[in-house]
């Protein structure tokens, strides 16, 4: 994945705007958001509820359209394509990491990371031995005939994290990762984002509620009605881990 | 991996899945019931007709094909035949509906027995008495009567003197007087049977008996048979189509209102593999396979419980509805079954590959 640290932003957003409804009851979400981030990055955006951190992420990862802006994510310009361009951008560029781990109940971990796998339609093969440091790395190798009803809320999340990794994505997109954790499997979790950004390179955007958290970024964003309000390095940046 | 999806998915949540099998089961169980108890019925009819003996037969004039409305036939007709040139044997009967499918039959034992080779007795012997009955094994269970038991029918009571295996003519028995006097029809025939001297005769002697008796429908044996089919008996194809017609309904509903069941359980599912880049296509397919997975299901079962309506049929009126299996209609029935189950699952594949992404993810 380090090839993909090579010169130019991966995400590039200007002037974002996002409206939901009409006339009176229109609520703005975003009112002209501008974000660069490089390949390799570690990114967490924080800020309050309704700050706009959710949308952002929302429209980084191709969930829904903006209303007015442009957003070029791992080249593609979000503004200029249709769903089934985003649809696109999901299957081969972005992947997620959900609070509630959003894994599939019904399959094991192994067929979770499996569907994505399929969904993508990239085979594993070039990407076998990296992907099983992975697992080693998550600490999930053990637990892959289990499904999510049998693991902890720190095994999923790993899971997650494995099934958003193994289709090779430019960016990882992290919503609240562990919001659902304790303490420890936080801290763990945290700690496997962190290694994955300085081992392989993989670039990340998380949004978090906690500034703890966002220290194992590189960067954090800080974001407030719909605006972003300041963007501060974290130094020194691999001190955390 | 859309099977492993939609058969993880199936087996994820078991009560919906077997419910919907079943329901699904049903139309194809009441389409193979129905076809089965038209055809088991028109079988026994053609085989009972074979077991006469007879090579032609003389029907009532204006008469239709199935169904009797009295003794019309004169018996002096009955001589009439019976002298023709290569008759051997001609037997007039009389047909007394007793109610739904049944009747009884009024002959003319000795020439009866000339003309079919008898009848064979399972148990006690021919009639001798004006109130004496001689029924088969399957009228003898449907009633649960046997030999020396009093049987009512048609407002008389009869006394069962033999049971008999079946295959001729009819379920029951009387001696032709007994019934033509109780009918107050004497002297008249519901129909007549005529034996020849060789079978290669048939088509010869009824183009003369034709000659002779103008209004008088007149068949081969064979001419006969082929006329007892689905076609021929009125407003029954009518009927198959609309059991077929409410079956697909069925179906249908029941597919769409199941799949509707599942699209709903499974919207943050489905907001799950959107998240993952699953295309409105591979949403779609993922429902459709489901569909057709229920409906084989359903299918399969339905042919399955076709069996079990064939053992409850048995058991309840075994001479009235037989019963046959339809294999040839499987795969038709399977067809209409997948089919609705196919269209059923369309509306909530739609509603599926419409739903948002986001707000499928954050469904509880």
């Amino acid at each position: 994945m380090n090839e993909r640290a090579s010169a130019g932003a991966i995400i590039e957003v200007r002037d974002l705007r996002k409206t939901y409804g009409h006339g009176s009851a229109a609520v703005h979400a975003l009112r002209g958001v501008n974000l660069r981030v490089q390949p390799g990055e570690f990114v967490s955006i924080v800020g309050p509820s309704g700050s706009g951190k959710s949308t952002l992420f929302h429209i980084i990862g191709g969930l829904t359209p903006p209303t007015a802006g442009s957003v070029v994510v791992a080249g593609e310009d979000i503004s200029a394509i249709g769903d089934s361009g985003r649809t696109k951008l999901r299957r081969e560029s972005v992947s997620f990491v959900f609070q509630k781990f959003n894994l599939l109940p019904n399959l094991t971990a192994a067929d979770n990371i499996r569907v994505a796998l399929s969904i993508s339609g990239r085979p594993i093969d070039g990407f076998q031995k990296d992907f099983e440091e992975i697992l080693r790395m998550l600490g999930i190798s053990e637990r892959l005939t289990h499904k999510p009803s049998e693991l902890s809320g720190g095994e999923q999340q790993r899971v997650a994290i494995a099934r958003a990794l193994a289709t090779r994505p430019a960016i990882l997109l992290a919503d609240e990762p562990t919001g659902n954790l304790d303490s420890r499997n936080s801290l763990a979790v945290l700690k496997i984002l962190r290694s994955l950004n300085d081992r392989f390179g993989q670039t990340i955007l998380m949004i978090t509620h906690s500034s703890e958290a966002a220290q194992y970024g590189h960067h954090i964003v800080h974001m407030s009605d719909g605006c972003i309000t300041e963007r501060s390095a974290v130094v020194p940046p691999g001190d955390a881990i | 991996m859309i099977f492993k999806l939609v058969w993880e998915s199936l087996r994820f949540r078991p009560v919906r899945t077997l419910l919907s099998i079943l329901l699904i089961a049903v139309p194809v169980t009441l389409i193979l019931t129905l076809i089965g108890i038209s055809r088991g019925f028109l079988d026994d009819s053609r085989k009972r007709q074979e077991g006469v003996g007879a090579d032609v037969i003389v029907r009532p004039p204006a008469s239709s094909f199935i169904g009797f409305n009295g003794a019309p036939i004169s018996d002096k007709i009955v001589d009439l035949v019976g002298k023709q040139p290569h008759v051997v044997e001609a037997t007039g009967t009389v047909v007394q509906p007793i109610g739904g499918f049944d009747s009884i039959t009024g002959i003319d034992l000795t020439a009866f027995d000339r003309m079919s080779g008898g009848f064979e007795y399972v148990h006690g012997g021919p009639f001798h008495g004006p109130n004496d009955i001689i029924i088969d094994t399957y009228f003898a269970e449907q009633r649960h009567v046997g030999v020396g038991s009093n049987l009512k029918l048609f407002n008389h009571e009869w006394r069962v003197t033999g049971i008999v295996e079946p295959g001729k003519l009819s379920h029951a028995f009387v001696d032709l007087a007994s019934l033509q006097d109780l009918t107050d029809q004497q002297h008249k025939v519901s129909q007549i049977y005529v034996k020849l001297d060789s079978p290669g005769n048939a088509n010869a002697v009824a183009a003369e008996l034709k000659k002779l008796l103008p209004d008088y429908p007149i068949f081969t044996r064979q001419e006969w048979e082929s006329l007892i089919s689905v076609n021929n008996i009125p407003l029954l194809a009518t009927f198959i189509h609309v059991i077929i017609g409410i079956g697909v309904v069925i179906g249908f509903a029941v597919v769409s209102l199941s799949m509707y069941m599942a699209v709903l359980q499974r919207t943050r599912e489905i907001g799950i593999l959107k998240s993952l880049g699953a295309s409105k296509r591979f949403i779609m397919n993922l429902m459709m396979w489901e569909a057709l997975s229920l409906g084989f299901g359903g299918t399969i079962v339905g042919i399955v419980l076709s069996f079990g309506t064939r053992a409850v049929m048995k058991a309840i009126v075994p001479a009235s509805l037989p019963q046959a299996i339809v294999p040839d209609w499987w795969w038709i029935a399977g067809l209409i079954a997948i089919g609705a189950a196919l269209l059923g699952a369309l509306y909530p594949g739609w509603i599926a590959v419409r739903q948002d992404p986001i707000e499928a993810l954050a469904y509880e």
